[in-house]
This record gives structure tokens, C-alpha cells and sequence, in this order.
């Protein structure tokens, strides 16, 4: 067996480079990550469950997935249309959009976040025509919701862009050829099709924010039980040498990201089988 | 983003193939609202971000605003990232060619599962990078007395910044060129190895010029995130100034003391190093797109 498997290598180099891919993959990331599972497994049941139960604590579950799901929702609509608009229609200054939307990967975290701050604050751009509208942005949860938004669209327009570039043509020409009006083409034949890469975008950009930190607490105010997000959470713990409450919390999130990677993996093979039949 | 500069090729099949076919064509009015709405939440939600850095940057005039770049603290904050990036970047470049290389020119069970551990930097928060890394070498961690007794410095350190740095910025190379080596198959290598080259010079003449428009894509990206990264780095620095601040924590620093102008200076930078990040981007897909068509017409 063994020398049948060397005898269908032809190239060189597995060894070596399987090797270090391992060692440096257990280096920086598995062997630190299971850090965070052996000390909670230190802790007893009540301790964990105190850290993790609090008061404030569950209000910042609340508030980082009840507003990442609400901004992924957002980005779904309107990335959709922005993914529709960059690849179905011609208009000036279409390069410069396409390489923009780009820009909250591009864009360190921090920078973003002071500056939809000073956007939405009281004397900003845009806070001086909501707050007289009694609309307040910054420094709540409408800011975290902001934030979030942000740092998501590119994800949903990434996905949903490629799916709809190798469209082909003709499903649309079936459909109208039958009689189908472009309403019905579009919602019936072009939306379904589009339907797993904008879940996958979805899913994708929820995962981002719900770990999302930089860009929220400047413009978050961080109030207890109103603003805090779960990742302040840990920094607060930690702050206080609160190791275990912090790891404790960690552990929740990291249980919930690999859940997340988890259903994007399922959701990504999905999208490619079902390109692999359609074209 | 994965394996975008593999599948990208963009736009020589411009959107006009769909505005000319009566079966894709949308009515006018349609594309108006469609662009309006689309157009307008770029702009709230993107444009105004970057444009408001460089405003509220020049907002007190250049000579406020060129003091704080020249300040030796913000000067500190700038060799502190660019050393973080000096060093996380080559590491991952260096892994990400290996990952591919083990990943796409051999078969071995467990490959789907091991490109899956590969991206798990990227669904993990930032804070919690950092926090693994208290974990470990932090005064309470694993290593934390025996650093200690032997006067090593990690958390609260330099070392302790690059390594969440290379923790974040872990899976950006390998999984830019994994899927384009995956496409490429492994004919060209074997050939090169069957006609007498070493490994070496088949992955020097064969396989580099093959995946070097991804490479560049992947290390770009992983440098863009490695001087722009703030949670992980915030957890592990410590805020010791003109020592362990990197720009953007030097940024929060000057923003939570109300320099707003300031802040906004070194912010800017940063916007800068992502609008070069974002133009190199563009390019390179610009060449990939000519390059694929070459291919296709050839």
C-alpha cells in the first residue's frame, strides 16, 4: 500500500510541507484556541454558569445577535440590489463603486468606527438632521446596528455577485419566451437561483458581526444592559483579572463561530454543486 | 472574498450583454430605482466613512494635522505596526505557500477538514485571538510564571502584538492561492519533474508564475488587515505608550482624550494604506481578467 501511494507521487515536498503546515497551524491557532476550552473545563459547572448567565451578560447575547442579525438582514436587501445593479446595468463610475465596496475589508476597524461616529453624533453630517428628528445614532444600540451594517455589506455583495456574472442568459430567454413577464423571470427563475450564495453571504457577514469589535464601541457609548456588546464583555472581565468569566464568555462565542463556520461550509458545498448542475 | 482573484476575471463580459438582450434587459425605470436605492446606501453607509476620516482630518488645517503624524508617539505607533506586518506577513506568505502546496498537489484523507481549520481565524472575534494568548503567556497562563522567572515579556509586549497580528491574518494567503492551485491541477509540475527539475525549480518556474497574481492579492490583503487590526492587538498590548501602541490603538488613544483632529491624522493613514490596498486590488484583477482572456482567446 505504502509503496503504491509513494509510486503515484510524483512530486516532491510532502512531507516537508504538510509537516510545517501542521506544526504552524497547531502553533498559532489550534494549540492557543484549545487554551480557552481547558480553562473552562477548570472551572466548576455555577462558576461557569455565573460568568456566562449574568444580568449584563445576557443582555450584551442580546444585543450583538439581535443586531447582527438585523444589519445582515439589511445588507441582504440592499447588497442584493447593489450586487444587481453593479452587474446587470452599465453607469458612470461603475469601476470605482465595484472597487469600493471593498472598503470595510480594507478599512482597519478602528478608523471606522471613529468615523461613523463623528458621522452620527449630534453636530455630524448626518447626525445634525436626524437628532432634530428625535433620532439618535450614535452611542446606543442604533449605532452598534450602524456599525455592523458596515463591516457586512462587502459580504453579501461578494457572494451574490459572481452567482449572477455566470447566470446564463437563457434560463431568462426560456422563461420569456414562455410568456413570463420580467417580474415573474426575476423573482421566479433569478432570485431562487441566487437564493444559496445571498444565505451564504448572510451567514457570513452575521459570523463577522456578531465577533465584530473595533468598529462598534466608539460608536456603541457601551452603556451596561443597554449597549455593551459580548466582545466588550470579555475586555471588561479581563480588565477587572476576571480570567475565567472572560474565558468563560470566549468559550460561548467560540462555540457559536464554529457553529456559524459550520453552516457556511454546508452552504458554500451546496452553492457549488448546485453551480456544477445548472452550468 | 475566498479565492477571488482566481474566479474574478471582471468585466470583459460587460453588463451591456445584459442591457442589449430583450430577455434580461429591465425596464428602464426599474434600473433607475434599482441604481437610486443601491447607489444612495453606498454612499451613506461607504462613501461618507472615507470621506468624513479626511475631512474631520483637515478639519483643524495641515499644520495640526501634520503635528500629529510628526509626534514621536504616533511615529512610535507607525514602526510598531510596520514591524508587526514585517514579520506576520512573510510568516504567512511562507504558510499559505506550503498549506497550498501540500493541500492542492497531494491526496491525503482529511484535506476538506484541514482547509477548514485553516479559516477558522477568520470566524473567531478578534478579542477572543487576543485572549487565547493571555491564556498562554499572560501572568495566570501556562507559561506565565516560567516567562516571568526568566524575564521574558510577552503579553503587554511586543512579541505578544505580533502574534495575535499573525493569528489574524492566518488564513489570508493560503486560502487565496489554494483554490487557484486546486484549478491549475498538477500536469505542469510532473512534467517539470519528469524533465529533470528539482522541486525547487518546478515550484520556482512552474508553479510561482502560475499563482503570482493570487500570491500578490493574498499578501496585500493579509498586510492590510495586519496594520489595521484592533481587537486582537488591543487585548494583548497593554497601551503602553510610545512602546506597544500600534496605530490603531494609537488612534483610540488620542480619540478617548478628545484630540479628535489628531486621531483622525493617524486614522487617516490608515484610510490611505486601504484606498493603495484597494487601487493594487483593482489592478490585480484588472490583470488577472486580461490574462484569463488571453487564455480563453489563445
Amino acid at each position: 500500500m505504502m509503496s503504491h501511494v509513494r509510486a503515484t507521487r510524483v512530486l516532491p515536498g510532502f512531507g516537508l510541507s504538510l509537516g510545517f503546515t501542521l506544526a504552524y497551524l497547531s502553533l498559532i491557532v489550534l494549540i492557543p484556541l484549545s487554551a480557552v476550552f481547558f480553562k473552562t473545563a477548570g472551572m466548576s459547572f455555577d462558576q461557569f454558569i455565573d460568568a456566562i448567565g449574568s444580568e449584563r451578560v445576557v443582555a450584551s447575547y442580546k444585543l450583538s445577535f439581535g443586531a447582527s442579525l438585523l444589519a445582515a438582514s439589511i445588507n441582504a436587501v440592499f447588497g442584493l440590489i447593489l450586487a444587481w445593479g453593479l452587474v446587470r446595468y452599465t453607469f458612470p463610475g461603475k469601476k470605482i463603486v465595484d472597487a469600493l465596496i471593498d472598503l470595510p475589508f480594507a478599512l482597519p476597524t478602528a478608523v471606522a468606527g471613529i468615523s461613523l461616529t463623528a458621522l452620527y453624533a449630534k453636530n455630524g453630517w448626518l447626525g445634525q438632521y436626524l437628532d432634530p428628528l428625535g433620532i439618535k445614532i450614535a452611542f446606543g444600540p442604533p449605532g452598534v446596528l450602524v456599525a455592523l451594517i458596515f463591516i457586512g455589506l462587502p459580504f453579501i455583495v461578494r457572494t451574490v455577485q459572481p452567482i449572477l456574472e455566470d447566470l446564463d442568459a437563457e434560463f431568462e430567454e426560456a422563461a420569456a419566451s414562455l410568456g413570463a413577464n420580467r417580474w415573474q423571470t426575476v423573482t421566479r427563475i433569478v432570485l431562487p437561483t441566487l437564493l444559496p450564495a445571498l444565505m451564504t453571504g448572510f451567514a457570513l457577514a452575521f459570523a463577522r458581526a456578531v465577533g465584530e469589535y473595533g468598529s462598534v464601541i466608539f460608536i456603541a457609548g457601551n452603556i451596561p444592559l443597554v449597549s455593551e456588546i459580548t466582545p466588550l464583555m470579555i475586555i471588561t472581565k479581563l480588565e477587572q483579572y476576571d480570567y475565567q468569566g472572560a474565558t468563560a464568555i470566549a468559550s460561548v462565542m467560540l462555540v457559536v463561530s464554529f457553529t456559524l463556520l459550520l453552516i457556511i461550509n454546508l452552504l458554500q458545498a451546496y452553492t457549488a454543486k448546485r453551480q456544477g448542475r445548472t452550468l | 472574498m475566498a479565492g477571488a482573484a482566481a474566479r474574478l476575471a471582471p468585466n470583459p463580459r460587460s453588463a451591456s450583454r445584459f442591457e442589449a438582450n430583450v430577455a434580461t434587459r429591465d425596464p428602464g425605470l426599474v434600473k433607475v430605482v434599482v441604481l437610486a436605492i443601491g447607489l444612495t446606501f453606498f454612499a451613506v453607509f461607504l462613501l461618507m466613512p472615507l470621506v468624513a476620516v479626511f475631512a474631520e482630518a483637515l478639519r483643524k488645517g495641515w499644520g495640526t494635522y501634520l503635528a500629529a503624524l510628526i509626534e514621536p508617539d504616533a511615529l512610535a505607533a507607525i514602526r510598531l505596526t510596520l514591524l508587526a506586518a514585517a514579520i506576520a506577513v512573510p510568516l504567512n506568505l511562507i504558510f499559505g505557500v506550503a498549506a497550498a502546496w501540500a493541500i492542492t498537489k497531494f491526496d491525503f484523507p482529511g484535506k476538506q477538514f484541514l482547509i477548514t481549520l485553516i479559516d477558522l481565524p477568520f470566524s473567531v472575534s478578534p478579542v477572543v485571538a487576543g485572549l487565547i494568548y493571555v491564556l498562554i503567556f499572560g501572568a495566570q497562563g501556562w507559561f506565565g510564571q516560567w516567562l516571568f522567572a526568566h524575564d521574558y515579556k510577552i503579553i503587554f509586549a511586543v512579541p505578544g502584538i505580533v502574534l495575535a497580528t499573525v493569528f489574524v491574518t492566518f488564513p489570508f494567503i493560503a486560502r487565496e492561492l489554494i483554490p487557484l492551485m486546486q484549478a491549475q491541477g498538477r500536469d505542469e509540475e510532473e512534467a517539470a519533474i519528469t524533465l529533470g527539475a528539482s522541486g525547487w525549480q518546478a515550484f520556482w518556474y512552474v508553479t510561482l508564475p502560475n499563482v503570482k497574481w493570487a500570491l500578490l492579492y493574498g499578501v496585500i490583503l493579509c498586510n492590510a488587515r495586519a496594520m489595521g487590526e484592533f481587537g486582537a492587538v488591543s487585548v494583548v498590548s497593554g497601551h503602553i505608550r510610545g512602546e506597544t501602541n500600534t496605530m490603531p490603538l494609537h488612534v483610540e488613544i488620542l480619540y478617548n482624550e478628545y484630540q479628535f483632529a489628531a486621531a483622525f491624522a493617524v486614522a487617516s493613514l490608515l484610510a490611505l494604506l486601504a484606498l493603495v490596498t484597494l487601487a493594487i486590488k483593482s489592478y490585480i484583477e484588472w490583470r488577472a481578467g486580461v490574462a484569463a482572456q488571453v487564455e480563453i482567446g489563445s
